[in-house]
């Protein structure tokens, strides 16, 4: 999976978190924020030497709560690099289980689970 | 099928909406509207979303700032309060691909979305909730500018 | 995408005489909504990895590093620097005593430790990453620079003297942008940071992810590209003039609650 990656004395480094989700509930309203790691190219912009950078973008997102699709999102190279998005919930409960993924242009994908605390 | 028991074939219709209750979710998951995102204008993107026509309401509130200081990165806060909506979708007019995202909410999730865009230049950024297979709308522009010494 | 630059013209034809009022708090906004919804903690986290994990031909962590509050001690230690150390016997911002503790602890070379000290959107260098971790865990707690020890005062003045000296192709100084107040590039406005009051929010605010190129930056990364904006040669990573210049900006901002890593355009 393509994310931020190190440049450290010893081999290439990847991100150990390529989503940080932080869900805050408030009664049964949860306030869910998640930050991904993903370069969001647009396949329009040049390189250093004049290359193009080949597109690569998140195209699909979904958030669920214990398995059940609470939303689905279709993103385009529109959204910036690194995303961040923030969503709201209802009906949700400590120990609910919050997953988040996403699916790219390349077909890689990536998957974060949470607990809400 | 005639032939058959009342009851054994009552079992086989549940047993086959039960299969199709665990198979639905995965078929409903939306798959990514290439012609949408591949339009080139908002008027072909919408029509590629089957928008046909949309009314403009106060009850969808974007929260933006009138000047981004980077267009890399805008931030964008959607609320739609018209009851029941189903998706927000947003279009950047002057973007090249104006479709930027679409959000489908289920039963539960707030019609309700922040999210970091691009702006290609000071533009227009427009958007759409469905409710009850009506369209309703709201635009607000964002200029966009060059902070500092640029290079 | 390709950002074209806009056509600025019309829209500052369309402001007020004084720099908008309306502009500037719009602004604000855009800074507020930007820091609220910022990718500035991924980096903190992979700080955190980096910070943990050993390497160097002596295979040991960062660990063991004293950023000034012992060894290890990283809570409000960002807050505390630049400060002199003992063992070094120099003045150290972060960025030098993190090279510092690259070196001796875990016996790394400082040609390898410092060959890409500033890295890419794709691939944040190590001080940009531990930088941002460490900022991190002095959110809240008041800069509070060294200023009683001798080196520590001859580098604040050495610091303010570099601050204020014009040199270069185009006979610039620092103070050419930042020392006067009211002065702006584009719609930037330049902080006067000779001046507490406009030092503080800047430097309570470094290291900051800049949304225009998605990288988190430090202060070692401002000092020369500030340089390279002039027109000046190019300042060694950890040098005595970058020290001294970040000593100076930090004793200007000292008092103030730090708040970073920050977000900017």
């Amino acid at each position: 999976m393509r994310g931020l990656s190190l440049l450290g004395a010893d081999a290439e480094t990847d991100m150990a978190e390529p989503m940080k989700i932080r869900a805050t509930l408030k009664g049964d309203l949860c306030d869910v924020r998640v930050l991904m790691v993903h370069p969001m190219e647009t396949g329009l912009r040049k390189d250093s030497s004049g290359a193009v950078v080949p597109a690569h973008f998140i195209q699909e997102m979904t958030v669920k709560i214990n398995g059940k699709l609470m939303v689905d999102g279709q993103i385009s190279q529109a959204v910036s690099r690194n995303p961040v998005f923030s969503f709201r919930l209802k009906g949700v409960k400590a120990g609910d289980k919050l997953e988040i993924a996403w699916l790219d242009s390349k077909g890689e994908r990536s998957q974060t689970e949470a607990a809400i605390a | 099928m005639s032939a058959m028991n009342p009851i054994r074939r009552t079992a086989i219709r549940a047993a086959a909406a039960f299969t199709a209750a665990l198979v639905l979710p995965l078929r409903a998951l939306a798959a990514w509207n290439k012609e949408a995102f591949q339009a080139k204008t908002a008027a072909e993107a919408l029509k590629s979303l089957g928008i046909a026509s949309s009314t403009e309401s106060k009850d969808v509130v974007i929260d933006a700032p009138q000047i981004a200081e980077n267009g890399a990165v805008v931030p964008i806060e959607i609320t739609s309060n018209v009851p029941n909506t189903k998706s927000i979708s947003i279009v950047i007019e002057k973007n090249p691909f104006p479709l930027t995202a679409k959000f489908d909410f289920a039963e539960g999730a707030v019609p309700f979305v922040k999210v970091n865009v691009k702006l290609g230049e000071s533009s227009f950024v427009r958007v759409l909730a469905e409710a009850g297979g009506k369209f309703y709308s709201a635009s607000k522009e964002v200029k966009v500018t060059i902070g500092g010494c640029g290079g | 995408m390709r950002f074209r630059l806009i056509l600025l013209l019309p829209f500052f034809l369309a402001l007020p005489c004084a720099f908008g009022q309306d502009a500037k708090k719009e602004i604000e906004k855009y800074q507020r909504m930007i820091a609220d919804s910022s990718p500035a903690e991924l980096f903190e986290l992979q700080g955190e990895e980096l910070w943990k994990k050993p390497q160097g031909p002596r295979r040991v962590s960062l660990e063991r590093c004293d950023l000034g509050l012992g060894a290890g001690v990283l809570k409000g230690a960002y807050a505390q620097l630049p400060r002199y150390f003992k063992d070094a016997d120099r003045v150290m911002d972060l960025e030098t005593r993190l090279l510092y503790c690259m070196t001796t602890l875990q016996g790394r070379d400082r040609a390898e430790a410092t060959r890409a000290v500033f890295g890419t959107a794709d691939r944040p260098s190590e001080m940009e990453v531990l930088s941002a971790y460490i900022a991190g865990l002095s959110r809240g707690v008041k800069l509070a620079p060294g200023t009683a020890h001798p080196k520590e005062k001859a580098a604040y003045a050495l610091g303010k003297e570099l601050f204020f000296h014009r040199a270069g192709p185009w006979d610039f100084s620092c103070a050419s942008c930042h020392g006067e107040t009211g002065k702006r590039i584009r719609m930037q406005e330049l902080p006067a940071l000779d001046k507490p009051e406009f030092a503080r929010p800047v430097v309570a605010t470094w290291p900051a992810y800049r949304v225009s190129t998605s990288e988190m930056r430090t202060m070692q990364w401002r000092m020369n590209d500030c340089y390279r904006q002039m027109r000046y040669p190019e300042p060694e990573f950890a040098s005595e003039a970058t020290i001294a210049l970040i000593t100076y900006l930090t004793v200007n901002a000292r008092g103030e609650p730090y708040r970073g890593p920050g977000t900017k355009r």
